[in-house]
């Protein structure tokens, strides 16, 4: 009895969708999971290199292609390693292991006695004349997985655990037409959307003369309902054009966000639905105190460095899309609901595009392009959003205000933990909770989904990481689901996590300083996790951490803990830095246990990126409205700069265990608490809300 | 009525014609020429993806009309090195594994071949006020800083008699 095949395996269970031999001396390989700047095509490639006994250089992939890779829905909830590596894992072992099958039927011995080097099958060790390519005609690949291939152990990796190169670097380094905003097709066409502004919304006047004396070159009009496009040859016309558009069409039933919107505080204001998960209330017992303390982030941009791009093409009935969003198969179900078409007549394609982190504007990018191109069959069409467009439409990660509400012992530890939440949802991506932008405006709109967020089972939205995983006797969180915000929300990197982890772990510093215990042995006084308590120690020592180092005269440091979602890698931060009016990050450390690691250098990569990103959004960032959003380009909305960055020393411990876990949001948290705790301690006052500005640093030393 | 312009990129005379002679030099390197390397990001002169260098200087060219740039030289990202010839900017970015997803690098690795020409053995401060001019959002800052300060070693060496 095999063991149950990984997820997205049992999914996709036909193995010719995973590997392939299309030419001599070449494997290929689908993976559902595509390239957003992480890294995972190398990890596959590494993945599979060595559970078939290949070189790396054999190996050409493919991926995030409705034609042609398994669906694995959507390339998020840094999930790509943890589950659709261990389905590469599976899927390219059982195929090595049909092949020595049929190898050894013509050789005439037990499978046992083979072996395989580069794609060459051995006997003893010896070439016996026959590798993949001389058998591939003879094993059929449209069979489904068994499971029942042996998976190399750990000891026996020789790529998996390597720092190789990222296959995809040297092209972007080179400066080759790798993106999809690269993309040329005969015939192709430019266009830009005329935004709506709210849904709801229509179109009053059309200054058409306006547009196209603007665009000093010849452009057209493609309208369906309130959805408005500006078509033409030149793009430097469709830009123009579409850039005097914002002023030269009118809009009825506009609605736009106000400054006090911006604020999480607003979010008290609106309707919501509860939702309770954990351990029933224990009324708090006797002798017992209570600490409580509110802590607050607003809405964030993902601020990708391009601005969406789509491209498409409505020919003979099928229509084709480019895109650059995290799933393509999702992308295809939402396209289907809005154009009325089949899902065998449209095909989608993965291209790479600039990091997301999350849904950004890129399927309503690629939902522009295929409208227009339903509307003029036979051309490409090419859709490429404004700087603004990208900053004032694309979902935003919704503002929270988190509270927690802690019963302590007379030792002053946690017995009882609430932590409640007011958010709206991390998730309207479309089909799931949301519709595509341009949808809406289309006649008939698609109906919204009703208010809902990421399920527990997919780690939570608001919710996510909101119960500590120290050892507290009872645990719950309520979740106030806000269900009408200022702007659509959805997810961005760790989703809830970054708020949650910043108020649980800046409340256990303060807890720690109630009972005045020194931040380190007060966490590892609470938690029993081994792996828990190994990074905090881990990252402690990498930073020379000392109990009760004196602080408030501007110097401080920090230390913050998760485990992403509670059941994916283990991180602590050390964070070291200097505040007066501002706050300058000095220096970072981080220990992380991601399990099995397929590549060290591109974990350390990805655990930079969230570390520095995380400060970012800390230090830096917050959607601003104003009459409309007014964070509109990187003057209004400013993210972290080359000097602005602190120097990050990463370690990683528990490397060669058997399960390989997500990295690219475990820093989030830790980094974001880590930096609050490190203010605190400078400051000798505690800020709560994000981002840490420079009026709350005023404010908050003026109150010391 | 179109009009004429001449100017050269990465070392060879180009002519245009245009008619609207306001059309940015990022939509010529990119639409006319085919030169995909120098990115869009922002159009308004922010983000610093569509850095090349003008008579050497580093300069933005989302926005930067057509006319200004006749006459002038223009290197672009493919002006520097190939996969057979890299450039040491390009090796040591190969090196330090340098990128994420990588939209940004066009812009970096042309700042940073304008800092070392005239700096060449620039501090970690210095790497960074240069490189303010161009954003990274995927946070590779410290890859991209040690890249450019190796390229400076291997660029002196490179010269040394």
């Amino acid at each position: 009895m095999n063991a149950p095949l990984p997820g997205p395996l049992a999914d996709n269970p036909s193995l010719d969708r995973w590997v392939s031999f299309p030419s001599p001396g070449k494997v290929g390989i689908g993976t559902g999971r595509v390239e957003l700047g992480q890294g995972v095509l190398t990890a596959m490639a590494q993945i599979a290199a060595d559970e078939l006994d290949v070189a790396m250089a054999r190996i050409v992939i493919c991926s995030g292609d409705t034609e042609r890779t398994p669906n694995e829905g959507y390339t998020a909830g840094s999930q790509s390693i943890q589950f659709g590596g261990v389905a590469m894992r599976q899927a390219c072992a059982d195929v090595r292991a049909l092949f020595l099958d049929q190898a050894a039927k013509i050789i005439g011995c037990q499978a046992t006695e083979l072996s395989i080097r580069d794609g060459g099958i051995l006997r003893k060790n010896a070439p016996t004349g026959q590798d993949y390519w001389t058998l591939a005609g003879a094993v059929n690949l449209a069979v489904k997985a068994t499971g029942s291939g042996p998976r190399k152990s750990v000891a026996d990796m020789k790529r998996i655990g390597e720092s190789s190169e990222r296959l995809d670097l040297p092209d972007k380094i080179f400066g080759k037409a790798v993106f999809i905003h690269d993309m040329v097709l005969p015939g192709m066409v430019h266009a830009r959307v005329v935004r709506q502004p709210n849904p709801g919304a229509s179109i009053g006047a059309i200054d058409e003369q306006a547009i196209k004396r603007a665009a000093k070159a010849p452009v057209e009009f493609v309208r369906h309902g309130d959805f408005l496009a500006i078509v033409g040859n030149d793009e430097t016309a469709v830009d123009l054009a579409g850039a005097a558009a914002v002023n030269a069409v009118t809009w009825q039933n506009v609605e736009t966000p106000t400054a006090l919107q911006a604020e999480a505080s607003w979010l008290l204001q609106r309707p919501w639905i509860d939702r309770v998960f954990g351990a029933p209330e224990s009324g708090g017992g006797q002798g017992r105190q209570r600490f409580e303390a509110t802590y607050s982030r607003g809405y964030l941009a993902h601020a990708s460095i391009s601005p969406s791009c789509g491209l498409a093409e409505y020919r003979d009935g099928h229509l084709t899309v480019w895109t650059h969003c995290q799933g393509v198969f999702p992308l295809r179900a939402a396209l289907m609901k809005t154009l009325g078409l089949e899902a065998s007549a449209i095909t989608v394609h993965h291209v790479q595009g600039s990091g997301c982190y999350g849904h950004n504007g890129a399927d309503d990018a690629a939902a522009d392009a295929a409208i227009i191109a339903m509307q003029m069959p036979g051309k490409p069409i090419r859709v490429r959003w404004r700087r603004e467009e990208e900053f004032v439409y694309e979902p935003k990660t919704p503002a929270m205000i988190v509270k927690v509400h802690a019963l302590l012992d007379d030792a002053g530890k946690p017995t009882d933990w609430t932590q409640e939440i007011w958010s709206g949802t991390h998730n309207k991506r479309p089909g799931a909770g949301g519709v595509l932008l341009g949808a809406v405006a289309l006649p008939n709109p698609p109906p919204e989904p009703p208010p809902n967020d990421v399920p527990e089972a997919n780690g939570g939205g608001a919710t996510r990481n909101a119960e500590p995983l120290y050892d507290i006797a009872a645990k719950r969180i309520v979740h106030h689901l806000v269900t009408e915000t200022p702007v659509r929300t959805s997810a961005l990197r760790s989703l809830g996590a970054m708020p949650n982890v910043f108020a649980l772990e800046c409340c256990i510093d303060e807890l720690a300083e109630r009972v005045g215990q020194d931040p380190v042995q007060y966490r590892l006084s609470i938690t029993a996790d081994k792996r828990a308590r190994a990074v905090i120690e881990k990252v402690a020592a990498m930073a020379g951490w000392k109990a009760g180092a004196p602080g408030g005269a501007g110097h401080g440091r920090g230390i913050a803990f998760a485990r992403y979602k509670n059941r994916a890698a283990y991180s602590a931060v050390v964070v070291e830095l200097d505040v007066d009016e501002e706050i300058r990050l000095a220096h970072v450390w981080c220990a992380t246990d991601a399990g099995l690691v397929i590549n060290p250098d591109g974990v350390i990569n990805q655990l930079e990126g969230g570390i520095i990103q995380s400060a970012s959004w800390v230090l830096k960032e917050q959607v601003r409205f104003d009459n409309g959003v007014s964070s509109i380009d990187w003057e209004t909305y400013p993210v972290l700069k080359f000097s602005e960055v602190p120097e990050i020393d990463i370690e990683l411990i528990n490397t060669k265990d058997e399960v390989p876990l997500g990295v690219g949001e475990v820093t989030a948290g830790p980094t974001a608490a880590a930096i609050g705790n490190a203010v605190s301690h400078a400051l000798g006052a505690r800020i709560r809300d994000l981002p840490l500005t420079r009026e709350r640093i005023m404010a908050s030393l003026l109150k010391a | 009525m179109a009009k004429k312009f001449d100017f050269h990129v990465n070392g060879k005379p180009v002519s245009v014609s245009l008619d609207n002679e306001e059309t940015p030099l990022l939509n010529i390197l990119r639409n006319e020429l085919g030169l995909m390397g120098t990115r869009f990001g922002c159009g308004l002169e922010q983000c610093g993806c569509c850095m090349v260098l003008i008579d050497g200087q580093p300069e933005k060219c989302c926005a930067k009309p057509v006319w200004s740039v006749a006459g002038k030289k223009i290197t672009t990202i493919e002006g520097l090195g190939t996969p057979e010839r890299p450039h040491p900017l390009q090796q040591a970015f190969i090196d330090e594994q340098a990128g994420q997803c990588g939209y940004c690098l066009s812009g970096i690795i042309i700042t940073a071949k304008a800092l070392l020409d005239k700096n060449s053995s620039p501090t970690r401060a210095e790497i960074a006020a240069a490189l303010d001019d161009n954003i990274c959002r995927c946070g590779t800052h410290n890859r991209i800083m040690r890249a450019v300060a190796k390229a400076a070693v291997q660029m002196r060496a490179g010269t040394t008699p």
